[in-house]
């Protein structure tokens, strides 16, 4: 048994579930299975055993708070898995390159490009995406309830990423400056290029953090 | 002017709860039962012919369900494109596509298709197929003239001029017009600019790229496709897949931007929907940022010679152009024609002639762009004009107001013998008011200081473009819960038209917004025709449809309480969700539940005979659902609509490195009546930032030996960033909001007029940053332009007029 299996084989006991019963929860849970052979390939007619040396892919996942099984290849990105296997299609693809930001989530509450991170890497971590913002009882987090007032945003295919990169920059420096907005948000296109309403909009997410939401 | 309730007010947009949440679905989000995935086969090389295809090991490959080839489509007329080819006529041109059960089989299936290429000669240069014995793009010539493919080479120009950087005139083109004796004209002129310009092709870009998912049940196609436009998607793409329109139902409530690229059905979807057909499953097509490098379209460059004559005021007399277009290898864009149109609106010579050409290339396909031809025009004219006003002394925004259109000015090719006239432009006006609160004179005095080795340059530039059209029906319901259904076919890619014009129903019937539903961007829901989401139309097209039906509405609630009531129907009033006189009151449940009894036109069994078909087919399944209103809009129309925008850019340039900054961005637009501020200003400054890319760096740049991209991605064909604009204070924005005086509420279109203006003010600012007498003739300005002109001993990297360098 190679070292990286024998890890990831820690990771399932430790949180204790035994190899057999996470594989037949993964089974019985029809969305992670049938969900499994959408882009990347399930290997047809492989069981889903592994082979020797191969990595791990029944896994679980914390997204948004809860915990998800889920079938994934070793070379799966998070973004992939996030919306082809977890029906969370509000992170996009814009470049699937780390050029746009469209897929940006949280991890650890630290932003990241979704296309360019492998699923497989955030297992035992915190994934935060666009869905989990929002509270249960409606109430939208700041940063959305900003991006309301201040219509922001157009054909909002960026919006997601970057409004979890916002989310980001209000926990980490809420007294921040129009200029460092656009530092921190640099790395995040928006092709409608309404960038001046995105910072108007960073402005208000950042005043509602220190302040509260006063729409 | 008019007091409205709703018009003129920001508001929550029905579909922004959805966007912030991630619920909102657009194409890619959507999953069927069983879907299947495709990938493209791309053609490798410019320009080549299908020597041999077997698909067999393809096909025979475990997972793999579909193979469509070009001989599946019904062929296109040259020189429009089928979507899948057997002699592609640009690198990316799709050949076959193939269905499998995942992506990565599809994609290892494309591997396994056993292909040869035949490849025949390319050019990417339009000037290049303009050279005697050069080849053409196309094997069936070079050109269109009139309605025919033909070619056209230029043996009796000097060709040498053009090797020196000066277009030559005198070439054959398929296209001319002229208003007064440009001779004559120049013979007034006190000043006459004489200058060869070249503006670069630019891909649209938009963050979704334009994937499709399709499957077909009982004969009907259900498509979920990216797209600018609903109503007006419907019937080109039912056409393609060869249904009748009422067996295709489009969702497309949601689109990720498209500038132009995607006004109505892109081809692209097309091979989706027939490869969905022939696998008997449905299909998703994903398309990568590459490919939508390759066939996502882009605004043509132009090459021109264009000679201004100007009066020693600085008023223009006389305009001569002569236009080369890229033309790509498909299709017809007349991008060139209305450059010419604009220049026309702009300047308002007396004297003007336009002659031009579209030359076909083996570059990627071209397609309207956020006002097309009048971003070239504006990057291409505005410089000269900048120009004119150092050489004569002038200040350089007085120079752009004195010859700015005004009323119902005259202008552009003429049609019969007469040139049009638009229905109003304040844009003296706007100017006005802009040069006041933007402080013209303020940042004036700022040219020119010099900080570090930074020095500032300010620039202002003027645009015009198209903003609306006429004759478009409007559709609501007023059901029996009292809510007001607003149904409309214009699509929704963030321009919030499909809402905003929606809003005149309401203002019409006095009713708050709460009351009103929206009901858009899915076929099957009932959408009334609408005008093509694309050169800003709907906003005016739409506020006039939705008045009148809102109009409409009221006229028959009147009637119904009448009937109900007794005596006449003038004399009931309606507002606030009630239709009343005195203590006598309905609501609009109590009128919608009496409209279903009532009948006839009231519940939409009896409908008007001069709407379309499709609104027709709508309103007819509507039926008995409460108040049904559908009408056309018959006002009365003053012209064309045009709007403007004065762009003022300010400037940092490093005389060291080349480096341009930009500090600050202001413009003003004149749209007549403002509908919605917070969309508008939104517009105003996203397409200025998209200029800012015209301005500042955005091209092709491709290998001239093999025809092939170098830059098809963000990296290397970099839109611009929340770096590269204005970002430690608010741009500037300023309006005279002065209605159309021709349309009822006056709402002009916005999208189109904010790229031009920021283009052409970011460019004389870079000018004006380097001295009085620096001038560029090429847009975008590059770094290496920039220290070239501050080194007359160095040599220019290339030719200024050369494409895709």
């Amino acid at each position: 048994m190679g070292d990286v299996e024998h890890t990831q084989l820690q990771v399932v006991e430790e949180s204790g579930v035994s190899r057999r019963s996470f594989i037949k929860g993964v089974i019985a849970s029809g969305a992670a299975v049938s969900a499994s052979n959408y882009v990347l390939r399930n290997g047809h007619g492989v069981a889903l055993a592994q082979a020797p040396g191969a990595v791990e892919r029944l896994v679980t996942l914390t997204v948004n708070g809860q915990q998800r099984r889920v079938d994934v290849m070793p070379q799966e990105t998070l973004a992939m898995t996030l919306r082809y296997k977890l029906g969370l299609t509000g992170t996009k693809i814009g470049c699937d390159r780390a050029e746009c930001g469209a897929c940006t989530v949280l991890i650890d509450g630290v932003s990241h490009y979704g296309c360019s991170t492998l699923t497989h890497q955030v297992r035992g971590r915190e994934v935060m995406t666009i869905e989990g913002l929002e509270s249960a009882d409606g109430t939208l987090h700041p940063v959305q309830q900003a991006v309301v007032d201040k219509q922001g945003f157009q054909c909002a295919f960026c919006m997601s990423g970057f409004v979890m990169n916002m989310v980001e920059l209000t926990t980490e420096n809420p007294n921040a400056t129009r200029k460092e907005a656009a530092q921190h948000l640099s790395g995040n296109i928006c092709r409608c290029a309404d960038y001046n309403r995105i910072l108007t909009v960073a402005e208000t997410a950042l005043e509602y953090t220190r302040n509260g939401v006063r729409s | 002017m008019a007091e409205y309730k709703l018009i003129g007010k920001d508001y929550i947009t029905p579909d922004m709860l959805a966007k912030v949440t991630g619920r909102s679905k657009y194409a890619e989000d959507f999953r069927a039962e069983g879907m299947l995935f495709a990938k493209l086969l791309l053609s490798p090389m410019p320009h080549a012919r299908v020597r041999r295809l077997d698909t067999s090991a393809a096909m025979a490959m475990p997972g793999v369900e579909a193979i469509l080839t070009a001989d599946d489509l019904p062929e296109a007329e040259a020189p429009q494109e089928a979507g899948l080819t057997n002699e592609p006529l640009y690198e990316g041109d799709p050949i076959l596509a193939i269905a499998a059960v995942d992506e990565e089989t599809a994609a290892e299936a494309i591997e396994a298709v056993e292909i040869d290429f035949e490849p025949l000669p390319f050019v990417l240069d339009p000037m290049d197929s303009l050279r005697p014995d050069s080849p053409n793009a196309r094997l069936d010539g070079n050109t269109m003239a009139g309605r025919d493919l033909s070619t056209i080479k230029w043996n009796d120009v000097d060709w040498n001029e053009f090797d020196r950087g000066v277009m030559p005139l005198g070439g054959e083109v398929t296209d001319e017009w002229q208003v007064g004796d440009v001779e004559a004209g120049f013979a007034e002129a006190d000043l006459v600019l004489d200058e060869s310009v070249f503006s670069a092709s630019l891909s649209h870009q938009p963050l979704e790229t334009r994937s499709a998912m399709a499957y077909w049940q009982n004969g009907k196609c259900y498509m979920h496709c990216s797209t600018q436009s609903t109503a007006r998607t419907e019937g080109g793409m039912a056409r393609w897949i060869g249904v009748d329109p009422e067996d295709l139902v489009l969702i497309t409530e949601y689109c990720g931007g498209g500038f132009g690229s995607k006004i109505s059905a892109n081809i692209q979807a097309r091979v989706t929907a027939l490869l969905s057909k022939k696998a008997g499953k449905a299909v998703m097509h994903r398309v990568t940022r590459q490919e939508e490098n390759f066939f996502g379209r882009a605004r043509p460059g132009i090459q021109a010679r264009a000679k201004f004559g100007f009066k020693s005021d600085g008023s223009i007399v006389a305009i001569d152009l002569l236009h080369v277009q890229d033309g790509g290898p498909y299709g017809r864009s007349g991008d060139f024609m209305s450059a010419a149109d604009q220049a026309s609106l702009m300047y308002q010579p007396d004297h003007m002639r336009m002659r031009g050409i579209t030359v076909y290339t083996n570059t990627p396909p071209k397609g309207a762009q956020r006002a097309p031809g009048g971003v070239q025009a504006v990057a291409m004219f505005a410089p000269i004009v900048d120009k004119a006003a150092k050489q004569l002394g002038l200040d350089r925004l007085e120079i752009i107001r004195m010859n700015a259109p005004e009323g119902q000015a005259i202008f552009g090719r003429p049609r019969q013998g007469q040139q049009g006239n638009v229905s109003s432009a304040f844009a003296k006006e706007a100017i006005d008011k802009a040069r006041d609160e933007f402080d013209w004179d303020g940042m004036q005095a700022r040219s020119k200081q010099r900080n570090g080795t930074k020095v500032t340059g300010v620039g202002a530039a003027l645009s015009s473009y198209s903003a609306g059209t006429s004759g478009i029906d409007g559709l609501l319901v007023i059901r029996p819960d009292g809510q007001v259904e607003i149904h409309t076919g214009v699509g929704n890619l963030g321009t919030e038209s499909f809402s905003d014009t929606s809003r005149a129903a309401m203002e019409a019937l006095d009713t708050p917004w709460e009351q009103a539903e929206v009901v858009w961007g899915d076929t099957s829901k009932h959408l009334p025709w609408s005008c093509i989401q694309g050169g800003s139309m709907t906003t005016h097209a739409h506020t006039r449809s939705n008045w009148a039906a809102g109009l409409e509405a009221k006229k028959r609630l009147q009637e119904i309480a009448a009937d109900r009531f007794g005596g006449s129907s003038d004399s009931f009033q309606v507002a606030d969700g009630r239709v009343y006189r005195g203590g006598q009151s309905l609501s609009f449940a109590q009128a919608a539940e009496r409209a279903i009894e009532m009948g006839g036109v009231y519940d939409g069994s009896e409908l008007p005979e001069d709407i379309n078909e499709m609104t027709t087919r709508s309103a007819t399944a509507l039926q008995g659902r409460g108040l049904v209103v559908a009408i056309k809009d018959n006002y009365e129309t003053g012209g064309r609509n045009m709007s403007y925008v004065i762009g003022f850019a300010e400037v940092e340039v490093d005389v060291e490195t080349g480096a341009v900054k930009l500090v600050d961005y202001k413009a003003s637009a004149e749209v007549g009546t403002i509908l919605h501020p917070q969309n508008l200003i939104a517009q105003v400054h996203g397409g200025g930032v998209q200029g800012f890319g015209v301005a500042l760096g955005q091209k092709w740049v491709m290998d001239p030996q093999w025809g092939l991209h170098v830059a098809k991605r963000f990296y290397s064909n970099r839109p611009p960033t929340i770096l590269d604009v204005p970002h430690e204070k608010e741009m500037g924005f300023s309006s005279p909001n002065l209605p159309d005086p021709f349309s009822p509420i006056g709402a002009r279109g916005v999208g189109e007029p904010p790229v031009g203006a920021a283009a052409g003010a970011v460019l004389n600012a870079i000018a004006d940053a380097l001295g009085d007498d620096v001038y560029f003739n090429r847009s975008p300005i590059m770094r290496d332009m920039i220290l070239t002109k501050l080194s007359p001993e160095l040599d220019e990297a290339h030719n200024p007029l050369s494409a895709h360098v």
